[in-house]
């Protein structure tokens, strides 16, 4: 079985349940103590290190927190769903990767580090941008190739950029952003401004080789980069033990130290990135295996059934769901009631359907743009046809 | 086999792309046959290849399961996991591996899932498997192996999902550049490219996979390699192409034929080394040519084309030649329709050409 199940271990100490707090936003006529006391809780399991000594398993964290991260992975699972809907309307084109089930890696992710830090990611990237900051509109216009979409339409699903909060994408060849992750931190490192990036593959880029290459070099000059395997463990259709001899993917960059996180709990997420974030800075490349699961299949083109059980993914819904184990630490620590979550999601369906709504209205990009960002200026690019005048005319 | 040859006629039904007439042409025993689409007339072909040779090899990512265009489809369960394997996702490695098997004397058969994820292998099928006979003084080859990968348009694939890289492999000597227009063509070609004792690129016209359904021979035939074949005879202009395009083409030169013009369509089929003798005798003919293709024009293969033509016929020709092809853009997601050459495109080049 590839699939390891962790069990949800949702530990909350007697001293814990003393703190009781809530959001203003949730109940503004409860007065208790502001969001931001300090809870502590532990991890669902501890983290296994591979040539480094691991982090504690107690996170520190704040009700408002929680509950941020209940909303922040409430949305993202809410806009997948409809992007679900909007690529089986056909109002998607192209090909579409969706990120629910995996929400934990990428809140828990932002909750660690700036938007100083870069992320660079492959195609499942919607909810990497909206981490960083993106909006709705500009998600699913660029989903459905209008002009107010991130990438003006021009990129699609799997190429979302964010350049104001050092999110460089978006890159559609399995492994190809890995270098690249390694080349954004050596620009930081020769800055000195102690950022740091994060470069994200999945299970299957695992294998390509040239993670291996960028991870030599990342080692070799010691740069701030993190290398954070999304192990959802099919690359594409193919179960991690059938593609690679090691699915420990941690272990896997040898003279590199490695980690290995529950990614599906988004507090154990936010803790190892702490903690990668200050070993980068210090020494260099580090691993984090985050062992998640993607509810979808690969693409829109794959049911994501013949290749697993169906009881396997509601196994995992069941025992491991990031935004059900956030709700229950919220519930366990009376940090709002049940209904109030209740009514969160319900408002977080409507500013999805709304932006939905919004984003059909938006036009498509001017068709003068399929001819502008190829250089600089789009220099000399011309439309050939035998009938160039016509062609021609369309250009001005 | 040419002297046996009996033709067939069959009927192509393609609903997007409607071809209407690739029939009549082709050089196949006649013999029962079944109408299939092209994915389903490329498993055929595999099973042939796998089941008449025992030192053939299948392999790629997700082929196991059929593949994700299904043309793998049975193949693991019918030779066993020993000869029909999923890769992990590396395509560098996949070819590499595959010359090493053909080295030793074995067929491989490698997929690369979509054309677009090629350029990671680029290098060993450039500088390995291209040169491997030539720098070892043919102590070496691995011409066993043939790398299957579906390239083209599909209507909504957007920039990593519709490319069409043929032009980078047609500047590689040693290596092999097939591409197929139909089932039928597919199954022949196919089978030919993997016997072929040359390292061979296939590439599979993936808007064809479902679309283009024909009668396709149930019996192991081969189609030659390096001959193109004339698929509509005219006198007026020639037109030549290759994979999906070629319906495109089919639909202009029968708009061309309501204003009176008669055009004269090539299948290339192989495009190196390409059968420049076929192309220069229909040029000969009609005074005119035209070539069309997905990919970007500058640097694409008609321009190649166009050279040996003028080359060859320059004092016949009564017009430049005319490429209409994909524009010098990336592969667009929206807007694909802009990019394509379109059937309006080209019969607007058959026009000007004509009236030049």
């Amino acid at each position: 079985m590839a699939l390891r199940r962790l069990y949800l271990s949702s530990s909350s100490p007697a001293s814990n349940i003393l703190l009781r707090s809530l959001s203003p936003q949730v109940q503004p006529h409860r007065s208790f103590s502001s969001g931001d006391q300090t809870l502590t809780i532990e991890t669902s399991v501890p983290f296994t290190g591979h040539n480094c000594e691991p982090p504690s398993r107690s996170v520190e964290t704040t009700p408002s927190e929680l509950l941020s991260f209940f909303k922040d992975m409430s949305l993202m699972r809410r806009m997948e769903l409809a992007a679900d809907s909007l690529y089986k309307a056909k109002l998607i084109r192209g090909f579409c990767h969706l990120y629910d089930g995996q929400e934990a890696v990428s809140v828990g992710m932002e909750a660690a580090i700036t938007k100083k830090d870069c992320i660079i990611t492959a195609y499942r990237d919607h909810s990497i941008f909206l981490g960083r900051g993106g909006t709705l509109i500009e998600t699913f216009a660029e989903l459905m190739g209008r002009r107010a979409g991130c990438s003006k339409g021009k990129g699609g699903s799997m190429h979302f950029y964010k350049k104001d909060s050092g999110f460089y994408g978006g890159h559609g060849i399995v492994g190809a952003q890995v270098p690249l992750g390694c080349g954004l931190a050596f620009a930081q490192k020769y800055q000195k401004d102690n950022t740091v990036t994060f470069v994200m593959y999945g299970d299957g880029a695992a294998n390509q080789g040239q993670l291996f290459e960028a991870l030599n070099m990342a080692a070799l000059w010691d740069l701030p980069a993190i290398l954070v395997c999304e192990n959802n463990h099919y690359g594409m259709g193919t179960a991690e033990w059938r593609a690679a001899k090691s699915p420990a993917y941690y272990k896997r960059g040898d003279y590199v130290p490695g980690l290995k996180v529950d990614g599906m709990d988004a507090l154990a997420v936010k803790q190892a990135c702490k903690f990668a974030k200050e070993h980068a800075l210090k020494n260099g490349p580090l691993i984090l295996e985050m062992d998640t699961y993607r509810y979808h299949g690969h693409s829109m083109s794959d049911p994501g059934s013949t290749y697993r059980t169906r009881d396997e993914i509601s196994g995992v819904r069941q025992e491991r769901d990031p935004i059900e184990r956030i709700r229950k630490l919220i519930l366990a620590h009376d940090i709002a009631a049940a209904a109030d979550l209740k009514s969160i999601e319900k408002d977080i369906r409507k500013e999805v359907d709304e932006a939905v709504a919004q984003a059909k209205e938006i036009p498509m990009p001017e068709p003068s743009e399929l001819f502008t960002n190829v250089y600089v200026k789009g220099l000399g690019v011309e439309a050939f046809g035998a009938d160039r005048k016509e062609v021609r005319a369309v250009l001005l | 086999m040419a002297a046996t040859l009996v033709r067939l006629s069959r009927g192509v039904s393609i609903c997007r792309r409607s071809m209407s007439t690739f029939s009549g042409q082709d050089h196949v025993e006649t013999t029962k046959g079944k109408r299939m689409n092209l994915f389903s007339a490329i498993n055929q072909a595999l099973h042939i290849a796998l089941e008449t040779d025992p030192r053939s090899y299948l392999f790629g990512e997700d082929v196991g399961f059929g593949g994700v265009f299904r043309c793998t489809t049975g193949l693991a369960e019918r030779f066993g996991k020993q000869r029909v394997f999923n890769t992990p996702l590396c395509e560098q490695g996949i070819v590499g591996f595959g010359i090493g098997l053909a080295a030793m004397g074995n067929r491989a058969i490698a997929e690369i899932q979509f054309a677009d994820y090629i350029f990671p292998a680029f290098d060993q099928i450039v500088n390995e498997a291209a040169k491997f006979r030539y720098r070892s003084g043919n102590q070496f080859n691995c011409g066993g192996l043939t790398i299957r990968s579906p390239y083209g348009a599909v209507g909504h694939g957007g920039h990593y999902h519709s490319q069409s890289p043929e032009s980078f492999f047609c500047h590689v000597p040693g290596i092999k550049v097939v591409i197929p227009r139909s089932p039928l063509q597919a199954k022949g070609l196919l089978l030919a490219s993997i016997r072929d004792p040359n390292p061979v690129v296939f590439f599979e016209p993936k808007w064809l996979y479902r679309q283009a359904v024909e009668e396709v021979p149930d019996h192991d035939y081969m189609l030659p390699l390096s001959e193109a074949e004339v698929i509509r005879q005219g006198s007026d202009i020639t037109l030549v192409g290759w994979g999906a395009q070629l319906s495109v083409m089919e639909e202009a030169c029968a708009d061309a034929a309501k204003e009176g013009i008669s055009c004269e369509l090539i299948d290339l089929k192989t495009l190196i080394p390409w059968d420049k003798e076929t192309v220069e005798a229909s040029v000969r003919k009609t005074g005119r040519l035209l070539v069309s293709h997905e990919a970007p024009v500058t640097g694409g293969f008609g321009a190649e084309i166009s050279a040996a033509i003028v080359e060859r016929c320059f004092l016949r020709l009564e017009a430049p030649v005319a490429r209409v092809c994909g524009l010098d853009t990336p592969f667009p997601l929206v807007y694909e329709p802009f990019y394509m050459p379109t059937k309006n495109k080209i019969l607007e080049a058959i026009k000007s050409t004509i009236n030049y």
